[in-house]
């Protein structure tokens, strides 16, 4: 039963691996860099955070 | 002000821009700071026990405690301020400059990557003890754990941080569990602590044994810090980020208290500082099969919930390209993930928690420094600050000592490793320095729209 757990595990693994690696490259072919890269650290707290005092 | 009517409009224009998403909560944060570190307490703490009695495992839980405590109290005051992913990267970044920036990058993707090689690496080594099969090899159970858990981070970080709520809270709650069974008010019917602990076995090295204990100490509490991280997804970080740090260092407190207890009850401290597995065995020791199967399941899922908090973490100190749909650092996700394969093959236990303790170390020193300059640089009232520690900077200086004390007791157990780690971070800063710097746009390294620092 263990053995058959570990196949299981190097199959789920392989297929998920492969799933992420298939949609990376599907969305670095239909998206810009400038889109992808476009958030900043920070950027949403500069927009609540005034800090006038 | 144009400037942030400008920012608004333009990070809520999905498909224009697209940034991380608000949707955490306080427990989600308690989740994540939780989840990295429960695991400590189902093997790791235990091995202080082996440098310096089954006492020094408990006097260094409440001092180690401490350090934590500081770490918690500093980190939520900088954060609920600096509130970017990143955690101390993006502090590092505001408060100190590029150079410290780089470094501590490094110390969070070491700690929480290696932390996260620990953590696959126990979970297949456990299954492997219980299966009790011949040749049977953890590698099949590191690789799924390592790819499921980052499949997981890709998808979203509301699901990742809902599933580490849940397998962290049975974790925890197996602790209370196996607390309650053995009847800790009564000593003699299943614990025998006067018996196990004496005056005579109780520190068999001396106080030289307590300062070594330092080391594994650590295991208490390693990785409550990386709450931080979670600054930019949770929707109010002045109120979620205190309020989730402090409530996980407060479990993690009693956790380890019952943990130690019911352990140096059930042990003698010669068994409990080699054992990998403290709290399975107590388990298996109280004779009933429920508790030591719920043991055994609670720590597969304390390594689980670690090594995931740890892939959401180590992304979010890398920092990359945001996926369209899920809106996660899916390229950091991806980077990481053969690195820690690697690493997790190759590598055996010992040697990826001393590199995920130093590098833990490293940065809690650093942020020692980190809230002394934050202070100066913008005393109270000229920021808004979403907490503000009380007691400074009593706990700055805490933390410092504290750090020095453990890089001592490090040094007694892995010398050579603590030497070649800090050569390997004095190199790679000369790199920096002259070959990286001049690449540094420095307009871009303020992304809090804070007034010029005090000094400057």
């Amino acid at each position: 039963m263990w053995m058959t757990v570990s196949y299981a595990c190097w199959g789920i693994s392989i297929l998920l691996a492969l799933w992420m690696l298939y949609d990376w490259f599907k969305v670095d072919t239909t998206y810009s860099e400038d889109v992808l890269t476009s958030s900043r650290e920070g950027e949403l707290e500069a927009v609540s955070e005034k800090h006038r005092i | 002000m144009t400037a942030a009517v400008e920012t608004e409009l333009t990070t809520t224009i999905h498909g224009d821009r697209v940034s991380l998403l608000r949707v955490l909560g306080p427990a989600h944060v308690w989740a994540l700071g939780v989840g990295i570190v429960l695991v400590g307490e189902f093997t790791g703490w235990n091995f202080a026990a082996d440098k310096g009695g089954a006492l020094a495992a408990l006097i260094v839980c409440w001092i180690v405690g401490l350090l934590y405590t500081s770490v918690a109290m500093i980190d939520s005051e900088v954060t609920s301020t600096v509130a970017a992913a990143g955690g101390q990267y993006a502090q590092a970044k505001h408060i100190v400059g590029p150079l410290m920036a780089f470094n501590v990058a490094l110390f969070l993707v070491f700690a929480y990557t290696m932390l996260e090689v620990s953590d696959a690496i126990l979970l297949g080594d456990t299954i492997v003890a219980k299966a009790g099969v011949e040749g049977l090899t953890h590698n099949s159970f590191i690789a799924a754990t390592i790819v499921v858990l980052a499949w997981l981070n890709y998808r979203g970080v509301l699901m990742t941080l809902n599933v580490n709520f849940v397998i962290t809270a049975i974790a925890y709650v197996s602790i209370v569990i196996l607390f309650f069974s053995v009847s800790p008010w009564t000593q003699g019917a299943v614990l025998k602590l006067n018996e196990l602990v004496t005056p005579a076995n109780a520190l068999p090295y001396g106080w030289i044994g307590v300062i070594a204990a330092f080391q594994f100490g650590i295991w208490y509490y390693l990785g409550i810090e990386g709450t931080t991280q979670a600054a930019e997804e949770v929707r109010s970080p002045a109120r979620s980020l205190p309020y989730g740090t402090m409530a996980g260092m407060i479990t993690l407190l009693i956790a380890a208290a019952m943990t130690w207890y019911v352990c140096a009850s059930l042990m003698p401290w010669e068994y409990l500082g080699i054992t990998y597995y403290p709290l399975w065995d107590a388990g298996k020791l109280t004779g009933s099969p429920l508790l030591e199967n719920l043991l055994f399941i609670a720590t597969l899922l304390a390594a689980l919930a670690s090594a995931n908090g740890c892939i959401n973490d180590a992304a979010r100190a890398w920092f990359s390209a945001v996926h369209p749909k899920y809106r996660t650092l899916y390229r950091s996700i991806l980077f990481v993930l053969p690195m820690a394969l690697a690493f997790a093959f190759i590598a055996d236990l010992n040697q990826a928690i001393t590199f995920s303790i130093l590098s833990g170390v490293l940065q809690y020193t650093f942020m020692s420094i980190n809230i002394m300059m934050f202070r100066k640089k913008w005393p109270l009232g000229s920021i808004r600050r979403g907490y503000t520690h009380p007691f400074h900077p009593l706990p700055a200086i805490v933390l410092f000592c504290l750090c020095m004390v453990t890089f001592f007791a490090i040094f007694l157990g892995f010398g050579s490793q603590l030497i070649a780690m800090t050569v390997f971070y004095f190199l790679i800063s000369l790199w920096f320095h002259f070959y990286r710097y001049k690449f540094v746009r420095r307009g871009d390294q303020f992304s809090m729209p804070w007034p010029r620092p005090q000094g400057y």
